[in-house]
């Protein structure tokens, strides 16, 4: 993976040079560091242009890094050769860099901008020590899709609650069709799995407070999400621990497997594998305990400021700019995925529609299982995950396994 | 460059410091330049990094210090004695290489037409990159396409992802690895089967010495030096499969196939990896490792060396 990383930072820095020597020289620079896959690099260089056009003296440089690569590269990049401007995530993904005083406070940009008003939906997730440390651009929707054709094929009907899902995967395992799948060797998709079980069975609050160590993993509320949980393991996929969520895409396509716990970022990909609006559906994630409000997994991408900027008055302006409503109506229009701002509008499109709706109307917003607990239990934790959907025997060694981890890691 | 009285008077019958130490100072100032290297790239880091290994640090704010206790937590650690158990398997199967590169270059000892392009051809794996060969070897394996889950599944009805069951996962890796292995032990081999002087081959020829009895008190005993160093690369080679494992499995399925490499990068350098001391620790028990076996192969060189 290193060596692609490097490979698309040259060619990104080469970009970069050949535009340098194009513009005029009295421009002043703001070098910009990010992770984009080919579709948001496109909807970002057209909102580059955009602000260059509106800030006719500035030259945005952007370095475009593979999406994997760079969650290593940012380490060396933030404290060797810092950027002005640099992509990450909210919520506890960002606290190593907030810790170690790498990105800076931009406070100021939300007072100055109104935005705890019109981004109150991520305020939390970018707030740290009472103070802000980035700007949200972009979020999007988890959820169950399905296929619909495999519905009709097998006779089932959207699932109301837990018991009906649980019930449909017995009647898709008669017809020899995977009720859920996913694939685990990059082990976070089966993190959204857990999440959304424990969001359902005990709310919101108390998964917020096991990702940020405040309850034991060994606790009788997470044995009984595990407990719903295991109802549903032998109707996983086999060999998920083998495989990667582009492949799990393509099992939902060919109508091997019934439904996928993804995020909206695979809609363009399913597509591509054949799906359509009328054979691709979204579900909520089923009601597990009755009465729990419903909350759902909305992962938020941000940028930041890296402390040892240079030209810090444009990035400013840059993030004010990338904050503000119709600028996110044209970006996320062009990502397929929800703006940030609540004044902007989501696009015209039935998945974006509905996790619109999903996301604005659900009682509290969880960023997902690695942006939420720390980089350590993160990683632990999706093992334990992944290890439970092969081995569901294993669970109570697999809990006691991470309340080890839980009582070393948050001191 | 005429000399001054003075310096003539200090330094008489141009017997100076330098002239006198010369022979003994020549050979140092040659070495300087690999020894200031060596310093600097080998002993500086190995230094460092068992410093770093008493130490609490996410590799960007401030460095707590711990003392033993990386050490501690890696004793009581299961996933470090699943990486030791893993480096254990690397080395032991590894090993498989240094004789099936021998029967190879025995194979390919022969004077047929075109025998240079099957022999490069049997080299060719060793050339492409570690990567590429794990990619290969993940499509070999991968379930639902792949060509030996498909075989299997042919055979006996249900096919194998080998790659997501945690007791076979770590066998795979290594016979993946094998691939080009056996492929440089062929090659050193060769070499070493030029060598083999055809005298002592005709001389056991007729005192009646064939097959087996051949190969093991004439050829063997000639090959030694190519052993030798066959056995030098492949156990290294076993301590170091780190490129397999991040590409094939990512230490994966739940870490069942992280080898000690594989862990330390994992806990140092990776996308959740923030804890640089404990990395050191676990990079300094691969170093201590490692030494045991560097230990033993240069003990064995300079004896070798010194001719007893």
């Amino acid at each position: 993976m290193i060596k692609f990383s490097l490979k698309s930072a040259l060619a990104g820095v080469a970009v970069a040079a050949l535009m340098a020597s194009s513009a005029m020289a009295e421009k002043r620079v703001l070098k910009y560091n990010a992770d984009f896959d080919p579709i948001p690099l496109a909807a970002f260089e057209a909102l580059i242009a955009d602000f260059e056009a509106a800030n006719p003296d500035v030259d945005v440089q952007l370095t475009n890094f593979d999406h994997e690569g760079y969650k290593t590269a940012i380490r060396n990049f933030l404290t060797a050769d810092s950027p002005d401007l640099a992509n990450w995530y909210a919520g506890n993904r960002m606290a190593p860099f907030v810790n170690s005083g790498q990105f800076m406070d931009v406070s100021d940009v939300w007072e100055a901008n109104n935005l705890k008003e019109e981004l109150a939906s991520s305020l939390d997730g970018m707030t740290m020590d009472g103070k802000q440390w980035g700007i949200p651009y972009t979020y999007y929707q988890w959820g169950v899709y399905y296929n619909k054709e495999v519905y009709a094929k097998v006779g089932v009907s959207e699932p109301k609650n837990w018991d009906e899902f649980v019930s449909n995967c017995e009647k898709f395992s008669a017809a020899g069709i995977d009720c859920l799948t996913t694939g685990t060797k990059a082990l976070w998709p089966g993190a959204g799995i857990f999440d959304y079980i424990n969001l359902r069975t005990n709310g919101y609050q108390f998964h917020m407070d096991l990702a940020n160590g405040k309850v034991p993993w060994t606790d009788d509320k997470v044995k009984a999400t595990f407990a719903n949980w295991a109802k549903i393991v032998p109707y996983i996929t086999k060999n998920h621990a083998a495989i990667d969520w582009q492949d799990a895409n393509a099992l939902l396509a060919q109508g091997k497997a019934a439904n996928f716990v993804i995020g909206n970022f695979a809609v363009g990909e399913l597509k591509k594998a054949g799906m359509t609006n009328d054979t691709l559906g979204f579900l909520q994630f089923p009601e597990i305990t009755a009465g729990v409000p419903r909350a759902e997994e909305a992962p938020t991408d941000t940028i930041h400021i890296p402390a040892g900027a240079k030209n810090v008055d444009d990035a400013k302006k840059f993030l004010a700019f990338v904050a503000s409503a119709d600028v996110q109506t044209k970006l996320n229009a062009a990502l397929g995925q929800l703006p940030t701002n609540s004044k902007s509008t989501a696009a015209d499109d039935p998945f974006i529609q509905a996790g619109f709706k999903t996301v604005s109307t659900a009682q509290g917003v969880a960023q997902f299982f690695d942006r939420d607990a720390p980089a350590e239990m993160a990683k632990i934790g999706m093992e334990g995950f992944q290890q439970f959907m092969v081995q569901p025997e294993k669970v109570d060694e697999i809990l006691e396994r991470l309340e080890k981890a839980r009582q070393r890691i948050y001191k | 460059m005429a000399h001054t009285a003075d310096d003539m008077m200090a330094r008489p019958a141009g017997k100076s410091w330098w002239r006198t130490n010369q022979r003994r100072l020549a050979p140092w100032l040659f070495l300087a330049p690999g020894v200031f290297m060596f310093m600097l790239y080998v002993i500086y880091p190995i230094i460092s990094s068992i410093w770093l290994s008493f130490y609490d640090w996410d590799g960007l704010g401030a460095k707590t210090w711990l003392g033993l206790d990386n050490y501690r937590e890696l004793f009581a650690d299961d996933n470090f004695y699943t990486s030791l158990w893993n480096n254990v398997i690397w080395l032991v199967f590894f090993m498989l290489a240094v004789p099936a590169g021998l029967f190879m270059a025995i194979f390919l000892n022969q004077t047929v037409t075109g025998i240079r392009i099957y022999k490069s051809l049997f080299f060719f794996p060793f050339v492409i990159s570690q990567v590429v060969v794990g990619l290969i070897f993940s499509w070999f394996y991968a379930p639902n396409f792949g060509l030996l889950y498909k075989l299997i599944e042919w055979a006996t009805g249900t096919g194998i992802a080998f790659l997501a069951e945690p007791q076979y996962v770590t066998y795979a890796l290594v016979a993946a690895g094998l691939w080009p292995q056996i492929a440089y032990c062929m090659i050193l081999y060769l070499t070493g089967l030029n060598n083999v002087s055809p005298d002592q081959v005709e001389a056991a020829r007729l005192d009646g010495a064939k097959g087996w009895k051949m190969l093991w008190f004439v050829i063997l005993p000639q090959l030694r030096p190519a052993t030798f160093i066959a056995i030098v690369v492949t156990v290294i080679g076993a301590l170091r499969s780190f490129d397999i494992v991040s590409i094939m499995t990512d230490g994966g399925p739940f870490g069942s196939s992280r080898v000690l490499s594989f862990y330390m990068y994992e806990q140092a350098l990776s996308e959740y990896g923030y804890r640089m001391g404990y990395g050191a620790a676990i990079a300094v028990i691969l170093f201590a490792i490692m030494m045991v076996f560097i230990t033993g192969f240069i003990w064995k060189m300079v004896r070798d060396e010194s001719g007893v």
